[in-house]
């Protein structure tokens, strides 16, 4: 039944509203693809049964006349979202067995516009990585291969099992969060929408913390209309969170469609790497020569500090996650391994609990912030960030948006990478300027690579201005034309 | 005058510290909606945030702005309108986040003053550093198994002031003076009930001595001192211990140590406490503070009248000695109770009977003046009989215990029975007749030279007439009838 | 700045990880790898600079002083591996 699981986010929404289809089927659908998909290891735990009830109750709300914005629309939640009485793992060792008593914001907007939960997505763990290569549940994979290749890639990270569940359309979105890129990365390497809000516009609450203050949920999608649409009931003010903006939550799906005549597109010179991959390149003159043809102007731009924006983020980001990591400790839920007394316990408990990267970072961030060191390194990262704040905000007085590339490259094999931590961490190069600034941007599915991997741009805005990047993003989907879908060869006959 | 201890090799100067915890007085913990209140079942008033939940964020109640702010400004501390919260990164089974969310460089109060009243009546200002908010942590029970620690998390979160003072005490006379003083502001103020027993009022302990007029020596910090008597006996046993040791040519770790209550010693803390290194940082999920200039104006505005200023006021206006007024500030539950008592009243009189027998009678009963089964209108009621004669000041004492046994007004227990003074001369001369014609031998000894004896007859006066005879009358006229 | 073992033993305690003795050079080599890419930042002058102290241009939030939370030790006890009543049981530090 491929049908069902093509749709888009709108067009099943139009059905199920016309009553040519019941959120019982599109669920069912969608369960059955689930288990098709297992090759994926997208699912560190479905929720088939849970998905049932849902959309039994989705359609008794609609057959009442109450219908949410995702009313009956199935979604894989990243595994780092709380959700009430189902097993939450950040995918690490370290939680195994715990069960929220309590739903993350987000997750309940999402309830109480009527989405359904097929199951908590894979990612890497505690959210730190950019392959899905983290997690204690094994790797998530992505749908698309390489041409005449049949190793295993990666779906990209952190967010990498939702990017696969939209990507093998096995869910019609999915939420994701996003630090240095965990959503738009992976979404570029799976062909698929991804965005990172305006930090401040979704709540952190019941998210497990990685990085305070970058952290922030966001949706993945397979077009830019439905990105638009979940995040509007995914987005608004939270009072349990001090650092939720209370604004508004204008209607973004109205500004799709919009032109992007007369808006004004940068394009910092900075973000030409050395040794960038052709079909980067290419890729990149195309969105620009498809803004351009759509009526914007293209105007070149300076972002001086781009380059130590990574270094900055591989700073401020460990030394916030060290932090937020040290209540992981045995006593009151999660993996306990007995110890002596309580500091052994503790020091095996997160040895075992924790895997290499996690405490690779929980490590440098413990010692940036260390007596002696504070000052060279994280005060200098903080103060670094002001210097690229300031630049985008100087910009952005004359430009509406920013376009760059999302990725440096397309989707590498698994393992490829993971030997050297910086080459990892190259990856969120265009990405980490954005979230640093607290900026929102999102990526656009927008080429394939000579491997025939999809490539995707990526848009930045100014704070709070989701609705000009939808506009913009909706343009550039429009004119790349993106269409390729991966071979679902998981599915077998 | 410097008090100074004297070692075998010379003299040496104590000098003090104090870091006090205060739990502030609010309904709500500093960053989540669980209950403050004391004394519930264990782990019945903690939220999620509380428990340190993965996901979980803090949201700061206002109250306890307001309170440090309130508190801040009776110590005539400096308020400082940006101020910012940081994580002091550390582990224990009672601290669920990992980390304490506190103030570090910059703290929402700064510097102030608070003045300690001594024994000898003389006073001093001592420093205060700075006054910062910052979470309680849970409570650690490690005495229900040998191999096992039992956690409850009800008190984590709750918003602790801590008020650092400048090491300007000398004794622990002072150290004393100084936690009373701070208690007293803070119930004053309303913003800590300062209950050292239940753990609301906590104070460590900075020793260290040095020859007069050398550099500071280094100090040592005292923990688990829960009342004033341990805080004696510990500055007392500390000061003496780093004394022999310099005295003996050694030198004086900077260490932690805790009081041992029952060997009245302090120990080094055994633990493997390396130094710790907390790793402040702002906390990333709170903004800093601001506050508004013209809101802290008018907590100002608002404050209640403080200890010291009602001790000069009680001083000027009701004449009374700086001791007496002193008693009576301590608590202002007792100053309102004496003003109440003292309006249009002696004011000595009235300070008496409120520290002499009224306290007397509520430590017996274990009351508090809050709880006083005399009001403060029905004392004043017992010593307007006193002064327009009704009663003697000794009947007055039996009336007194009555009304605070029966909550009846001196009126009613005069009335009922009977204890009016007598004060008719005739019936009183009648009195004094009898008595005199039924002692001649000691009319003789009196008229021969012993003065003395005339207060036996005054007794004897008393006694037939029940003590109601007016004893000044009865004491003029037999002097007078003895001569 | 470069780490030695001695340093990485003393971060592993402060980060209450437990580290074995062989692990020590591997992982502090690793960091060190980390470490020496982010030196570049001191290539950039910031004396002049302020730290970043939020990100959202909004002030402080603050709560009412109303118990709107707590009475529920059943579910904050639940997923403790060790309790014993309404206590979470731990190993006793070593005093």
């Amino acid at each position: 039944m491929t049908e069902l699981t093509d749709l888009t986010i709108g067009e099943a929404r139009d059905r199920l509203a016309q009553g040519e289809l019941s959120a019982v089927e599109l669920t069912e659908a969608h369960i059955e693809a689930v288990e098709e998909a297992r090759a994926l290891n997208i699912f560190i735990t479905e929720t088939p049964e849970h998905a049932r009830a849902a959309a039994a109750a989705s359609d008794a709300r609609r057959g009442r006349g109450e219908a949410g914005a995702m009313e009956g629309i199935p979604v894989a939640i990243k595994d780092l979202f709380c959700t009430t009485d189902v097993l939450t793992t950040a995918g690490s060792h370290i939680l195994d067995g715990f069960h929220p008593p309590y739903e993350s914001t987000v997750t309940a907007n999402l309830w109480r516009a009527g989405a359904v939960m097929l199951g908590k997505a894979n990612l890497d763990e505690f959210a730190m990585g950019s392959s899905n290569e983290t997690s204690y549940h094994g790797p998530a994979i992505n749908p698309w291969r390489r041409a005449g290749d049949n190793r295993s890639l990666v779906p990209g990270g952190s967010s990498g099992g939702s990017a696969s569940a939209v990507a093998a359309r096995v869910t019609l979105g999915a939420t994701g969060t996003d630090t240095g890129g965990s959503i738009r990365q992976p979404a570029a390497f799976a062909g698929i929408v991804g965005m990172k809000p305006t930090y401040g516009r979704c709540s952190r609450w019941g998210v497990v913390a990685f990085a305070s203050s970058l952290d922030q949920p966001g949706p993945l999608t397979r077009t830019v209309r439905d990105s638009a649409i979940m995040f509007g009931a995914m987005a608004g003010h939270d009072p349990k969170d001090s650092t939720s903006a209370d604004r508004p939550v204008p209607d973004f799906e109205a500004a799709i469609g919009k032109s992007v005549r007369g808006l004004k597109i940068g394009v910092p010179k900075e973000y030409r790497l050395d040794g960038m991959p052709d079909d980067i390149e290419d890729l990149w003159q195309s969105g620009i020569a498809m803004m351009r043809d759509a009526g914007a102007e293209i105007v070149d731009i300076s972002l001086p500090h781009t380059k130590y924006a990574l270094p900055a983020y591989y700073i401020v980001a460990p030394a916030e996650a060290s932090s937020n990591l040290s209540r992981y400790d045995g006593v009151r839920y999660g993996l306990r391994v007995p110890g002596e007394d309580l500091i052994d316990m503790y020091e095996r408990t997160r040895a075992e609990g924790f895997g290499a990267e996690v405490q690779r970072r929980v490590m440098i961030g413990a010692y940036v912030l260390s007596a002696g060191y504070y000052d060279a390194y994280y005060l200098k990262a903080q103060k670094i960030r002001t210097l690229i704040a300031e630049e985008f905000r100087r910009v952005f007085a004359d430009i509406d948006l920013i376009l760059t590339p999302t990725a440096p490259s397309a989707a590498f094999a698994l393992g490829e990478k993971s030997d050297d931590p910086i080459a990892m961490y190259l990856n969120d190069v265009f990405t980490v300027p954005a979230s640093l600034a607290g900026l929102p941007a999102i990526s656009v599915p927008a080429g394939l690579s000579t491997d025939g991997l999809p490539l995707g741009l990526h848009l930045i805005a100014p704070a709070f201005d989701e609705e000009t990047m939808f506009t913009a993003a909706a343009v550039l989907e429009d004119s790349a034309g993106f269409d390729s879908v991966p071979l679902q060869w998981w599915r077998t006959g | 005058m410097m008090s100074l201890i004297d070692g075998e090799t010379g003299p040496w100067e104590l000098i003090i510290g104090l870091e006090i915890h205060a739990q502030v007085t609010s309904a709500a913990k500093l960053f989540s909606g669980a209950s403050a209140a004391f004394g519930a079942e264990p782990n019945a008033q903690v939220s999620f945030v509380d428990a340190g939940m993965p996901g979980m964020l803090p949201v700061i109640n206002q109250a306890c702005v307001t309170q440090a702010v309130r508190t801040g400004l009776g110590l005539k501390a400096e308020i400082n309108l940006y101020s910012v919260f940081d994580r002091k990164n550390y582990f224990y089974a009672d601290m669920p986040q990992g980390y304490q969310i506190s103030q570090y460089l910059q703290p929402i109060v700064g510097r102030g003053t608070l003045t300690i009243d001594l024994e000898d009546g003389s006073s001093r200002e001592i420093g205060i550093t700075r006054l910062h908010l910052e979470q309680d942590a849970g409570k650690s029970i490690h005495d229900q198994r040998p191999d096992k620690t039992y956690v409850d998390l009800n008190r984590s979160g709750v918003a602790l002031m801590e008020i650092v003072s400048e090491p300007d005490m000398r004794s622990a006379d002072e150290a004393v003076a100084y936690i009373t003083k701070m208690r007293s502001i803070l119930r004053y103020l309303g913003t800590c009930d300062g209950n050292m027993q239940e753990g609301s009022l906590r104070a460590d302990v900075n020793v260290s001595v040095r020859r007069p007029g050398a550099d500071l020596g280094i100090r040592c910090e005292l923990k688990n001192l829960n009342s004033l008597r341990f805080i004696r006996q510990a500055i007392d046993y500390e000061s003496r211990r780093q004394i022999e040791i310099l005295e003996d040519g050694g030198s004086i770790a900077q260490e932690t140590r805790l009081f041992d209550t029952g060997r009245g010693i302090t120990r080094a803390m055994r633990s493997k406490e390396e130094a710790h290194d907390y790793r402040y940082f702002p906390d990333p999920d709170l903004l800093p503070l601001e506050l508004d200039a013209d809101w802290v104006e008018t907590l100002k505005r608002d404050l209640p009248e403080l200890p010291d200023t009602k001790k000069q006021r009680f001083e000027e206006s009701f004449g009374l000695s700086s001791y007496d007024a002193g008693v009576l500030v301590a608590e202002h539950e007792t100053a309102d109770y004496f003003e109440t008592v003292a309006d249009g009243r002696d004011a000595k009189l009235a300070s008496n009977w409120l520290t002499t027998d009224l306290f007397g009678a509520l430590n017996k009963a274990g009351l508090t003046i809050v709880e006083s089964p005399v009001s403060a209108e029905t004392l004043g009621g017992l010593i307007d009989r006193i002064g327009d004669g009704t009663i003697s000041g000794r009947i007055a004492k039996q009336v007194f215990e009555q009304m605070f046994e029966s909550g009846q007004t001196a009126d009613t227990i005069i009335a009922d029975q009977g204890l009016k003074q007598v004060t008719d001369s005739g019936a009183i001369e009648a009195m004094v007749d009898a008595v005199i014609d039924a002692n001649p031998d000691r009319v003789a000894e009196v008229r021969a030279g012993k003065d003395k004896l005339v207060g036996w007859f005054v007794g004897q006066v008393m006694k037939a007439s029940q003590g109601k005879a007016n004893p000044q009358m009865v004491n003029d006229l037999l002097r007078e009838k003895l001569r | 700045m470069s780490l030695d073992k001695a340093t990485v033993r003393r971060i592993a305690q402060l980060a209450r990880l437990r580290v074995d003795e062989e692990r020590l050079a591997p992982l502090a080599e690793e960091l060190n790898n980390i470490l020496g890419w982010i030196e570049q930042l001191n290539e950039v002058d910031t004396d002049d600079v302020a730290p970043m102290t939020s990100v959202v241009d909004m002030t402080l939030p603050r709560r009412r002083d109303e118990v709107t939370d707590g009475d529920r030790p059943d579910q904050i006890l639940a997923n403790a591996p060790e309790t014993d009543g309404p206590f979470f049981v731990v190993p006793k530090v070593v005093e």
